[in-house]
């Protein structure tokens, strides 16, 4: 059963009269407990399709579906109330507050919950010594390694237990041996139940993923995992298309499946 | 953790901006409390000065002889066969509209008597009374305690060779002089005060007052409309004021007065802009924090309320602050203003409460504006500010 249900989404920015269509027509279900990797080229509106799967934005057109609940029909701060209840967010740049340390930061969510100081405490702890961060509760961001920095942030999405969690590229900034540990802990949570919708430009950790889907120019586009050695090539491509603004060599790799489900 | 913690670790954890603003505003205050300090000290010290200067007010029968001089006011006949003001219609003064204005009412029954056979002018007056309004009096001996003591001014003294502890007799009756009121160089120097009682009594004139002297000298008050009222209340009395001294001094203060509000004001303008600048700053340095707090679920007015919450800390320690800095500046620089004693400023609660007030106001209104803005943009947006 479809836990969120994105249906003809669309977004358009307007940057310097110029419209940039970053979302065109996107269908996708995503089934409780999945574990779902969206990639693509830089550009082809990955971050777009997680903020508007997060309510951090509103849609041009379409609309979005979240346990039977019609998101963008919310107004004013049921929005707010909505990510609250349903959502932890991870992003590339950590986004850290500075001037918290490690366990407030982690507790933040819950600043605004209906809980003892007591219990809130304790979940930022357990939430810590989840992504094994326990030791360094007291201090700062600037304290941490990226890595340290990105299992808090981690943290804070967890604390609150929400159904979904939202990752836009976690394992960005980080070196292998961290990023490998990051996708552990995300493919830890997920077997725990948690629904993982993440952005990643390494193809290599779709394999922790259940499913996997390509964006491309704002559309869904198959995408094959048969092969993770593709990961260089389409990192090798990508750069290969930035720097000479060939947009159609990353498109090589994109052969049809099965894996992405769209909708209509 | 509640919002409240998060207002008070970015205050506590970002010393170095949260005290530029502090600064800032402190100095504002402090500025306005000191130039309104100022202005309040040396208005209470011209204030007292003038009420040392004695009665401003002076009640006399109405009559249509001649007329008596005293202290260069006009008074009625005292030394002939006029009306006098009765002890009820002294009274009466005490129901004016204006009493509060009013310091002291100084009733006086004067008449002249024979002293070893010198004509002397002799007053009844109500000693407590007569002391409070005219404090420059210096008495060598103290002053009368009982009904049969008198207080001689200098000139009468020398005339009838009196010291304190010396005696005299009037229409048969011993009085005791129990101090000698040093040169004045006023009317006071040729009379010989006693109380009321004795007065009335050697003059025959009981409950009966030739005049009475009143100080109502104060900073506003509206000393035509006292005299209206005093007459109204006694309508067989003649109430004339003594203004022109008070007048041209309350316009002096008046212009520093004006001046210290327009300092103030332009002081004021120049620091509410300057943390408006800093507030607006602060907080679109803040707009990816605010992001991120949007992310996480948190409503506008969650984030409203840390942000507003940080101002008013802030602000109202600057006020605080603010406040006392400017105490401080205003007790170092008033002997600069004024001559005569240092040190006492005049320490007003309402000038407390409206400079914190004041402080407070600032910080919040600079950072409202501001913050509406930032919490009402998209979290994705915000999210998106690269600092
Ligand atoms: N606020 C905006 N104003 C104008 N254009 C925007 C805005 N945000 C995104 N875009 C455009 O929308 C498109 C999709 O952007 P998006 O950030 O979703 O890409 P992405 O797939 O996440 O890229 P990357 O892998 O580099 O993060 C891009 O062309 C981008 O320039
Ligand atoms: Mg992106």
């Amino acid at each position: 059963m479809s836990f969120i249900t994105v249906r003809n989404m669309g977004k358009r920015y307007e940057s310097g009269g110029v419209p940039v269509d970053a979302l065109n027509g996107v269908s996708l279900q995503v089934g409780q407990g999945e574990f779902l990797a969206v990639v693509g080229e830089s550009g082809s509106g990955k971050s777009t399709l997680l903020s508007l799967l997060g309510g951090l934005d509103r849609p041009t057109e379409g609309s979005l579906e979240v346990d039977g609940l019609d998101v963008y029909s919310l107004r004013g701060e049921k929005l707010a109330d909505f990510r609250s209840e349903y959502l932890g967010f991870v992003f590339q740049s950590f986004q850290l507050i500075p001037y918290l340390t490690t366990l407030e930061n982690t507790m933040l969510p819950l600043a605004i919950a209906p809980m003892k100081n007591r219990e809130k405490r304790a979940a930022g702890i357990h939430a810590l010594r989840r992504v094994g961060l326990e030791d360094k509760i007291d201090r700062l961001p600037h304290q941490l390694s990226g890595g340290e920095q990105e299992r808090a942030a981690l943290a804070r999405a967890i604390v609150n237990d929400p159904p979904v969690l939202l990752a836009d590229e976690p394992t960005g900034n980080l070196d292998s041996k961290n990023g490998e540990a990051v996708m552990n802990l995300l493919k830890d949570l997920n077997r725990e139940g948690i629904t993982i919708v993440m952005v990643t430009h390494n193809l290599g950790y779709t394999r922790y993923a259940s499913r996997t889907i390509k964006l491309q120019d704002g559309r869904i586009v198959p995408f094959t995992d048969d092969d993770s050695s593709c990961a260089v090539t389409f990192e090798t491509e990508r750069k290969t298309a930035e720097e000479g603004g060939d947009s159609s060599g990353a498109a090589r790799i994109a052969v049809p499946v099965t894996a992405a489900v769209p909708v209509t | 953790m509640k919002l409240r913690n998060i207002a008070l670790s970015n205050i506590k954890r970002r010393k170095a901006k949260i005290s530029f603003l502090l600064a800032g505003l402190m100095v504002g205050v402090a500025t306005v409390v000191a130039l309104v300090t100022i202005t309040i000290t040396l208005n209470q010290d011209i204030e007292e000065k003038l009420d040392r200067f004695g009665a401003n007010i002076v009640i006399s029968p109405r009559t249509e002889g001649l007329s008596l001089a005293y202290g260069g006011i006009s008074l009625g006949g005292v030394s002939y066969n006029v009306k006098e003001i009765s002890s009820e219609e002294v009274a009466r003064i005490d129901r004016i509209k204006n009493r509060k204005n009013i310091k002291v009412i100084a009733p006086k029954t004067l008449g002249v008597v024979a002293i070893s056979s010198k004509s002397v002018l002799l007053a009844g007056i109500d000693v407590p009374r007569e002391l409070e309004m005219k404090q420059w009096w210096q008495i060598e001996g103290r002053a009368p305690e009982t009904d049969s003591e008198v207080l001689a001014g200098k000139v009468v003294a020398e005339s009838l060779g009196l010291s304190p502890g010396s005696s005299i007799a009037i229409k048969g009756r011993e009085l005791k002089v129990s101090g000698v009121i040093g040169a004045t160089g006023s009317q006071d120097d040729e009379i010989l005060f006693t109380s009321i009682a004795t007065a009335q009594s050697l003059l025959g004139k009981e409950g009966l007052y030739s005049l009475v002297e009143v100080s109502a000298l104060c900073r506003d008050c509206p000393v035509d409309e006292i005299v209206a009222q005093i007459s109204a209340q006694i309508p067989g009395a003649r109430v004339s004021a003594v203004q022109q001294v008070v007048k041209s001094k309350m316009q002096a203060l008046d212009h520093l007065v004006k001046l210290t509000m327009g300092i103030s004001a332009v002081v004021l303008f120049i620091g509410v802009l300057i943390v408006m600048v800093t507030m607006m700053g602060s907080i679109k340095e803040r707009t990816r924090e605010i992001g991120i707090f949007r992310a996480i679920g948190f409503r506008q007015g969650h984030i409203m309320k840390i942000i507003l919450l940080e101002a008013v800390i802030v602000s109202f320690a600057a006020g605080v602050l603010g406040w006392i800095f400017g105490i401080g500046v205003a007790k170092v620089s008033l002997p600069l203003f004024a001559e005569g004693e240092a040190g006492a400023v005049a320490l007003n609660l309402s000038l407390a409460v409206g400079a914190v007030l004041m402080a407070v106001l600032t910080g919040l209104l600079s950072s409202i504006y501001p913050a509406m803005k930032a919490v009402r943009m998209a979290p994705n947006e915000a999210l998106r500010i690269l600092y």
